[in-house]
């Protein structure tokens, strides 16, 4: 009975390791930063970056990873994605939300 | 897509300016009309009243000079059309009229009364064009001249770059009472097709203006957003982006960074202008003007 237990013990960590939820890698886009604004990833492992914006509404375009979301005030927005391939991305916001928009992106760096 | 040869660009023009002839696909019963329908109409761009900054010292001075430099075209066009940014943002509401009102003052000096204006991002996304339509009425709108239809969208007073359904029903119907020959120009601030959404040169939804102007067999599309001349087909419809009147921008992903092209003061306001449209039967005539003569 007691090596029974083990086993099921064993088969129940096995499969939780496998079920392991994604990294999740938070970003805050505020006036008119996005924070972190460089994220290193690698080709293979899924993440979910939860993006929010504690100001106004913003915008997430990374389109080289055909990634796009507005993000509502206040209210975050998962984007759960696997990069399959190297390289650097960048991505802006897309909702103009003031004198810095312009100047407001970042880049996803997709390690090999 | 294709992009426009500019070896199609014919020669240089008086003034300096270039001459770029925008085909329409011919029919017979435009041929046939009478010199009556040609006209001409001047589309300035990107104006960003109320910018300072390196890229351009000379800022207070520019649009009072493309001002004077339109007046003392000859003979005078039509009318006037103004493609967007006519005030660089703010996040303080009452500098933004106060840079409205100061737009609006300058323009007046026109000799043309007839002026055609519609927003870009920087004067109405922070506050859905609530203070441009104190000053200048609706954001889009659409009117005849001289055997044209000119539809004027509005792609950026919702800050996420879409036109809207509401205003997609509108132009659906709008179209819907012009003939599938008719000549029809669109003026719009930002790109309807996807030029180059990394540096947020496109519209979201602007492929669904396109669709509904697909079946329209002479469609040209005039905008601003990116301070350079570009000139582009998705099929049959021809896009022509104008200058700015403010700086320059680089060409769509020449550089990491989209950032103004520095000035030189060894040649004050280079790449910046103005364009003269001339309509002629079946096709539309550009030519560019510096903001001073050479």
């Amino acid at each position: 009975m007691k090596r029974r237990t083990l086993l099921l013990g064993a088969l129940a960590a096995a499969m939780g390791s496998a079920r392991a939820e994604p990294e999740v890698i938070r970003i805050v886009a505020r006036k008119f930063v996005f924070e972190p604004a460089e994220i290193t990833l690698r080709v293979g492992v899924p993440v979910i970056l939860e993006l929010t914006a504690p100001e106004v509404a913003m915008g997430f375009d990374a389109p080289g990873l055909k990634l796009n979301t507005e993000i509502p005030p206040g209210k975050p927005v998962r984007l759960a994605f696997t990069p399959d391939r190297p390289g650097e991305f960048e991505f802006v916001c897309d909702v103009f939300c003031g004198s810095g928009h312009e100047d407001m992106g970042g880049v996803v760096k997709v390690l090999p | 897509m294709h992009p426009i040869n500019r070896r199609d660009f014919l020669k240089v023009a008086s003034f300096g300016g270039l001459v770029f002839a925008s085909g329409l696909s011919g029919c017979a019963s435009r041929a046939a009309k009478s010199e009556a329908d040609e006209f001409y109409f001047v589309q300035l761009s990107d104006t960003h009243w109320g910018f300072q900054g390196a890229p351009n010292p000379d800022a207070k001075v520019t649009l009072p000079k493309a001002v004077a430099a339109v007046n003392a075209l000859d003979p005078q066009p039509d009318f006037i059309v103004f493609t967007g940014d006519l005030t660089h943002t703010t996040d303080d509401p009452a500098e933004r009229r106060r840079r409205l009102a100061e737009f609006k003052k300058i323009i007046s000096e026109l000799k043309v009364k007839d002026v055609r204006l519609m927003p870009g991002e920087h004067d109405a996304s922070l506050d859905r064009g609530e203070a441009y339509k104190e000053f200048f009425g609706e954001t889009h709108y659409s009117f005849d001249h001289k055997g044209v239809h000119f539809i004027a969208l509005d792609n950026v007073s919702d800050p996420a770059a879409r036109i809207g359904e509401e205003q997609l029903a509108w132009l659906k119907a709008d179209l819907a009472k012009q003939a599938a020959d008719a000549r029809i120009v669109v003026l719009t601030h930002r790109p309807l097709f996807p030029l180059f959404p990394q540096w947020d040169w496109a519209t979201k939804d602007g492929e669904q203006a396109i669709e509904l102007l697909m079946p329209h067999r002479n469609v040209t599309v005039f905008y601003g957003h990116i301070h350079q001349e570009h000139h582009f087909k998705t099929a049959h419809i021809e896009h022509h982006s104008a200058k700015s009147l403010i700086f320059p921008l680089p060409a769509p992903g020449s550089q990491p960074k989209r950032a103004p092209i520095a000035w030189d003061p060894a040649q004050p306001y280079r790449g910046l202008g103005f364009r003269e449209v001339e309509a002629e039967h079946d096709e539309y005539k550009l030519t560019e003007y510096p903001v001073v003569k050479a």
